[in-house]
């Protein structure tokens, strides 16, 4: 049977960079897919775009192709990515220059379509928190559908070798390819479903191939600072197997698949895509030598009708202030500081719609029911955060824990503060015939 | 014992939501973990932290359940006051469940 290899180069923005080199280099594949959009990622991108028309996409996209354009150009690897964000028209402009200074002659197509926000604005859709999206006004920065393989199906029909793309589904990234290679109807659901599962265990890179699992004593990794990314060895019915380049660090073995496999998926038989309803309930998980893990079993249904838009927002500004105590009476310390801070809090003006006390090290990260302390902490940080209405009093947050430094319980140190604006995300449903996607090469 | 000794779990999140898998290191376990760990059970652990429903998937073929805990985040990662805004941290906080081992004769 027919295979093609496909390997994962990044699995959010920040991601890092030689994996995919290794990749490039020493996996013999035939894509590689660049998966660094997140939910809130793309919000920012239009943020970044409405201050300046020429940015917008992924801030390592120029490094990222600096460092594999020749690699891939000379094995012919195809390359898919999402780094495109709020402005693949862009993006792609510029992977063509880096590729013209590099006297490579790469076709490089740009996807757009996912960018529904007129549409939204139009209409009067109600969000999945019960907000009707065109009230948002000023506050609404932005609204991407989750497209499908489709468009990008046609691009690598068209002799695509770089596809940028915005907001696609993740999964489709890496299903794109499995239709184009292996000729899978758009209505072959139970291919669909099995592709999708590919991509679902890849597109998080690192995570599936030891990274993100490690737990010495219970799960012990190797070599998690060379981690190697993992390859999938797609067969024409689906079925994969998950792998990785001999001798880089990391591990794939059944348990790092199965954690990967329930990754972020609710309903595991009817998992949401714009290409299928995938059902991984049924898939198995099998080790068939070093580093090599069968994975198969998934199928699927007719996928939606509708398809999910992100819509970014400004939702608040968030203030927050740290600082340390050390040594005997540290824990007390901590507390007689929060209470201050509360306290000053209560006598000032400013408006709060929540706000957080921790005690890092002690309570921080699962509250008081499940951090029930056996003994006093050498050391203790206390961090308060705060959400409000205005920066101003976001601000003010900061202001009263440094404050500490002067007014507070001894001792305080190593103070620091912060003010953000906050972009939150909310969703809608769209019916599909709404979004109209096109295939640019220039 | 400690759910620990028995399983792994990673966590991930949509929006306000949260999902815990919890995965049997030996395919034997999956029946006893199926039993103890309950939506119930595992509502009442993270008392405090989950403010909604929890709902339950099981996976018998890879011996692994799915737990989908809505309200779980502060509101949802783009928005929490959280330290852990992902609730990345949840799953370390599952395996600190007790499980009877029911192998036990006593």
């Amino acid at each position: 049977m027919r295979h093609i290899r496909i390997g994962a180069g990044a699995g959010y923005s920040g991601d890092r960079i030689e994996p995919a080199i290794e990749l490039a280099e020493k996996g013999e594949i035939d894509y590689l897919v660049f998966e660094c959009l997140a939910e809130r990622t793309i919000a920012i991108a239009q943020q970044a775009r409405m201050n300046d028309p020429a940015l917008g996409f992924d801030p390592l996209l120029a490094e990222r192709m600096q460092a594999v354009l020749a690699i891939c150009s000379e094995k012919k690897i195809k390359i898919i990515t999402n780094m495109g964000a709020a402005n693949p028209l862009a993006a792609a402009a510029m992977v063509r220059q880096i590729a013209q200074a590099m006297h490579l002659k790469l076709k490089v197509a740009a996807i757009t379509g996912d960018d529904v926000l007129d549409t939204l604005k139009a209409g009067d859709y109600i969000s999945d928190q019960d907000i009707a999206v065109n009230s948002l006004g000023d506050k609404l920065l932005s609204a991407n559908a989750y497209i499908g393989a489709a468009p990008l199906v046609e691009a690598l029909a068209q002799g695509a070798d770089v596809i940028i793309t915005g907001r696609v589904a993740d999964p489709a990234l890496f299903l794109a390819p499995l239709i184009h290679e292996f000729n899978w109807a758009m209505d072959d659901w139970h291919r669909l479903g099995q592709g999708t599962l590919v991509g679902h265990l890849l597109e998080c890179a690192g995570q599936v191939s030891g990274g993100y699992f490690a737990d010495p004593g219970y799960k012990d990794v190797q070599g998690l600072a060379r981690l190697g990314f993992p390859i999938g060895e797609v067969a024409e019915d689906g079925s994969v197997v998950i792998t990785k380049v001999t001798g880089s660090g990391g591990q794939v073995t059944p348990a790092t698949c199965k954690e990967q496999l329930l990754y972020e998926i609710h309903d595991p038989a009817s998992y949401l895509t714009p290409d299928v309803v995938a059902d991984f309930s049924a898939a198995t998980v099998r080790e068939i030598g070093p580093d090599r893990v069968l994975v198969q079993g998934a199928t699927g249904r007719a996928r939606p009708d509708t398809l999910k838009v992100s819509i970014g927002y400004i939702d608040s500004y968030i203030g927050e202030g740290q600082i340390s105590y050390a040594g005997p009476g540290a824990l007390a310390r901590g507390k007689l500081a929060q209470a201050i801070v509360a306290e000053r809090l209560q006598l000032s003006a400013a408006v709060f719609d929540e706000i957080r006390y921790d005690l890092l090290g002690t309570d921080a990260i699962h509250g008081a029911a499940l951090s029930a302390q056996a003994s006093e902490p050498y050391e203790v940080r206390v961090r308060v955060s705060a959400r409000s209405g205005s920066m101003r009093d976001a601000i003010r947050i900061g202001n009263e824990v440094e404050t500490l430094y002067t007014c507070g319980p001894a001792g305080g140190g190593g103070a620091t503060k912060t003010a953000k604006e906050v972009v939150a995300v909310q969703s809608c449903l769209l019916p599909r015939r709404q979004v109209t996607t096109s295939v640019h090469f220039e | 014992m400690k759910l620990r000794e028995l399983a792994h779990s990673r966590a991930g999140d949509k929006g306000d939501i949260s999902n815990i898998s919890v995965i049997a290191y030996q395919e034997k376990d999956y029946a006893l973990l199926e039993k103890y760990l309950t939506p119930e059970r595992v509502k009442a652990h993270f008392a405090g932290i989950v403010h909604g429903e929890v709902l339950r998937y099981a996976l018998p073929s890879i011996g692994a359940l799915n737990f989908v805990m809505q309200r779980a985040l502060g509101g949802g990662v783009t928005r929490s006051l959280a330290l852990d805004a992902h609730g990345k941290c949840l799953s370390s906080a599952i395996m600190t469940m007790e499980i009877p081992d029911d192998t036990d004769p006593s």
